[in-house]
């Protein structure tokens, strides 16, 4: 076990963890902060997607060793109110059915906004193939980015 | 308007009312628990009034609705509150739902299944929001002394034209509370609906995009560990010895133990089927702790001898028989299997005519069989559940589409009252008929008892795709006879599955034919199937629908003429007796599809179209689908969906599902599949398991809704099935090559 000191949502957070520890498990297990989601484990649903400095990455495969001092955003943080554009667009559009992979599929909208503010149906397409939703609200999702991308 | 009895049978409908003594506490405790959402804007009242089961009304008018069937993405929690709202003639900007609990004394068939919640709640829960505001009334009538029927409401308010008074509910909600229930009560005509048929957001929308705890894997009690379970490598297998001890010294590691999930000779409930009924529990501290010392436990397993398992059936008073065969299964062996059991004439579900002679005299036999593979149900959220059981009393929390089933399999696992088991709902992430079968429960039940603490049980997805209770694999034979003037004189299916068979006999094109003939047969096997969104139909209707499309070019026809030609067929002089669709609604999502996308002038160059259409679960869809060759891959451009499925609830989110049973079909019969080597499933997770991603979703999908005012039915299942038959005919047309196994796209391509 080992202490860790990580900034998440803008704030210092203390762990007493195994290094080898996944970010998605000090998340849910040691901070409660249970909106970053597991769904495979090996980073091939996007279910678990955070920022690190804003870029997405897969939680389930970032041990908490490796988080130094970089900053840590989760859903829970993207805005105060929950009203990011992102967040907005994902409500006017009605996005969600069961629900469980949107968090991750707007925190990787959320990244690719920010490095690319206006996406081509392709770029969505590829910043997004690594976000499954068994449910199939692609289009949806597809059309909340474009709505998003109008006020970002 | 019609008149309603507010009893079903022996028992009043609306049981709670009366509860209420001195009008102002509420009658139920389970009521207690059920806390307002934190982040509603609006302001909470000061006290809540309980006017039925369903509902609490709030002395500034602020309405608590119940929602009682599982939340597992068909939307429920909206629409079905939104038909309580209706008849309630409420402001829905005031209305908060919450999930019920389970409690079958008041809420019929808590069960997310079949696409029957908001079909068979229609009624129900029209009946309690219209024996609420008929209370309302009641009360302001006896307030204001004059004539109940002089009263009306309208969006919260109560009037009096006469006197000029008015009232909103909330002032009257504590003396509604003490209004006896309405023996009978009027129901609204359905052309003064303002509620059912408007597009309502769903009512958890902003807690899922804002990450709060609403799933069962979000759930935590104070003092909670974490349980994992290590199952036999290889369906066929079971457990013979086990050595803990390396794991158990693990950092945070509570225990590690054996545990049977029923006791031999267990009578199994419906829903309890496992694959694996002794299994290895790991207890400890966190997930990750647990997730480690996992791979240090020494187990080895051994294979089990054929058997057969005892099941209660639906209704828990007959019992049946399963067998379970010993041996660990291929895949290119089911296939073989399969193909030799498919020439082998079977059990004769239904013949209509005398179809040997019709296609001893035909001109033309079109023969052609079709294959699919196991599914997982691959549900985004693995299963989970939590448990805290002491030897007086049970709680349970998590997500699970059949509750009320599995508080009984607790309740007799424990040996426990069945009123002892608190079984509550949690939202689920993804259901599919994945979550019908509870053994996870139970699992979860039996791992915390032997803690004597409160457990959550967590699946990994490789647990959850190599645990499962899969969709079977499946084969169909069909054979069409035509006569020389390329009329369908006979159909023959026959169809099986291992180890269930995929055929419904009564379907389209029976009806429709003058000489039927359907046959089944079954392999029987040692992996465990279950309900996967639209069971059965979910293979036939693509096998169907491409085979119609086959038999219509032989005839020199176009697809939706014939389809529509068969079913004036059935529509006006109907073949047999038991046919299971109305054909005329049948032909109206046809038509409807053919007009929205413009079949008549064709999709355009390059464009290349496939049509589809199926009944299941009481609604109909018809698709056509536009696909594109870009570097010899196919590119689904846009999909049409004609859809009937009778009054349309709450139109955003049905079409929502529309879409998403879209997208979920295509993915399915072009990527995905299970194969199994010596019992071991060979895809554990999505680096194997292909499921579709965004890229390769269609770029448009265009839904369209019958109008209708014919009770409203299911949507979570039939926009499923029949895409697959329209991507199959759209394939042919884009390669030339008719596609009959799924997945229709090699399954070696792997995404990372």
């Amino acid at each position: 076990m080992s202490n860790y000191t990580i900034n998440i949502n803008g704030k210092d957070k203390q762990v007493d963890v195994d290094p080898s520890t996944p970010m998605l498990w000090v998340l849910r297990d040691h901070l409660q902060m249970v909106g970053t989601k597991f769904g495979c484990g090996i980073a091939q649903c996007g279910a678990c997607t955070i920022h690190i400095d804003d870029v997405a990455v897969r939680s389930c495969q970032l041990p908490v060793s490796a988080v130094g001092d970089q900053e840590i955003t989760t859903i829970e943080g993207l805005s105060e109110e929950g009203d990011h554009p992102v967040q907005q667009a994902w409500l006017e559009h009605d996005v969600p059915q069961c629900g469980y992979c949107q968090a991750g599929q707007i925190m990787s909208a959320t990244a690719l906004l920010k490095n690319n503010p206006n996406p081509s149906d392709t770029d969505i397409d590829q910043a997004m193939n690594g976000n499954i939703c068994r449910c199939g609200t692609y289009t949806r999702i597809k059309a909340a980015i474009k709505t998003a991308a109008k006020t970002v | 308007m019609s008149l309603v009895k507010t009893s079903y049978g022996r028992r009043s409908f609306l049981k709670s009312t009366a509860m209420a003594g001195g009008g102002l506490m509420l009658g139920f405790s389970w009521l207690a628990s059920c806390k307002p959402s934190p982040e509603q804007v609006l302001d909470m009242p000061k006290e809540w009034f309980e006017i039925n089961g369903y509902l609490k009304i709030g002395d500034n008018g602020l309405v608590t609705i119940m929602s009682p069937n599982p939340e597992i993405g068909q939307n429920v929690k909206t629409s079905m509150p939104m038909l309580v709202a209706e008849e309630l003639d409420v402001d829905w900007k005031k209305v908060i739902v919450e999930q019920a609990p389970l409690n079958t004394d008041i809420f019929t068939r808590q069960i997310a299944g079949g696409s029957q919640s908001i079909r068979q709640g229609w009624d129900g829960l029209r009946m309690a929001g219209a024996s609420a505001k008929q209370m309302l009334k009641e009360a302001a009538a006896k307030e204001w002394e004059v004539p109940v029927s002089e009263i009306t409401t309208k969006e919260s308010m109560i009037y009096h034209e006469g006197s000029g008074k008015s009232a909103e509910y909330g002032e009257m909600a504590s003396k509604a509370a003490n209004i006896a229930v309405p023996e009978e009560v009027e129901l609204k005509d359905k052309s003064n609906f303002s509620i059912i048929g408007t597009s309502r957001k769903n009512v958890d929308g902003k807690k899922i995009v804002t990450g709060k705890p609403l799933f069962g894997l979000d759930y935590r009690e104070e003092g909670m560990l974490t349980a994992m379970i290590i199952h036999p490598p290889a369906f066929g297998m079971k457990l013979k010895s086990l050595d803990a001890s390396e794991a158990k010294g693990m950092s945070g590691i509570k225990d590690v133990f054996k545990f049977k999930t029923f006791e031999d000779g267990h009578t199994y409930g419906m829903f309890d089927e496992t694959a694996f009924p002794e299994m290895i529990a790991v207890v400890g501290e966190s997930v990750w702790q647990v997730m480690n010392a996992r791979k240090k436990v020494k187990a080895e397993w051994e294979p089990f001898e054929s058997h057969s398992n005892t099941f209660m059936g639906w209704s828990g008073d007959n019992t049946f028989e399963k067998a379970v065969p010993a041996g660990k299964e291929n895949s290119p062996a089911h296939v073989e299997k399969m193909k030799k059991v498919a020439v082998q004439s079977a059990e004769t579900v239904r013949k209509d005519g005398d179809p040997e002679k019709a296609f001893k005299n035909a001109a033309k036999v079109i023969e052609r069989s079709y294959t699919a593979p196991f599914l997982a149900h691959n549900t985004m959220e693995p299963m989970n559940f939590f448990a805290n059981v002491t030897d007086t009393e049970a709680k349970l929390v998590g997500p699970i589409q059949t509750p009320e089933f599995m508080e009984k399999s607790i309740a007799a696992r424990l040996g426990l009252p069945l009123d002892k088991i608190d079984l509550q709902m949690t939202r689920q992430g993804g259901g599919f008929g994945r979550r019908l079968y509870g053994h996870f429960v139970v699992e979860a039940a039996v791992i915390s008892k032997e803690m004597k603490a409160p457990v959550k049980l967590v699946y990994t997805r490789e647990d959850d795709m190599s645990y499962g209770n899969y969709r079977p694999a499946y084969h169909a034979l069909y054979r069409a006879a035509l006569d020389e003037d390329n009329n369908l004189i006979g159909f023959h299916v026959r169809a099986g599955g291992i180890p269930e068979s995929p055929l419904f006999a009564n379907r389209f094109p029976a009806g429709a034919i003058e000489n039927y003939l359907a046959e089944s047969w079954t392999i029987d096997s040692n992996i465990t199937v279950g309900a996967f969104r639209a069971p059965r139909s979910n293979f036939i209707a693509g096998a169907e629908q491409s085979f119609l499309d086959e038999v219509a070019e032989a005839a020199g026809k176009d697809p939706i003429e014939f389809r529509l030609d068969l079913l004036d067929k059935a529509q006006k002089a109907p073949v047999g007796e038991n046919n299971d669709y109305e054909a005329k609604r049948y032909a109206g999502v046809l038509k409807l599809v053919r007009e929205k996308s413009n079949w008549e002038n064709g999709a355009g160059e390059n464009v290349h179209r496939g049509v589809s259409a199926y009944f299941c679960h009481n609604s109909y869809v018809a698709n056509v689908l536009d696909l594109v060759m870009e570097d010899d891959k196919p590119v689904v451009e846009k999909v049409y969906c004609a859809v009937d499925c009778g009054i349309v609830v709450n139109p955003i989110a049905a079409t929502n599902l529309v879409e998403g049973g879209s997208v979920d079909g295509i993915g399915h019969a072009m990527f995905s599949g299970l194969t199994f080597k010596d019992g071991v499933p060979e895809q554990k997770n999505f680096d194997r398991y292909r499921l579709i991603r965004h890229s390769e979703a269609p770029k448009a999908i265009d839904v369209h809704f019958v109008k209708s005012d014919i009770d409203p039915t299911g949507l979570g299942e039939p926009p499923f099935p029949p895409i697959m038959g329209a991507l199959a005919n759209a394939l042919y047309k884009a390669t030339g090559q008719r596609h009959y196994d799924q997945p229709y796209i090699s399954n070696k391509e792997i995404i990372g």
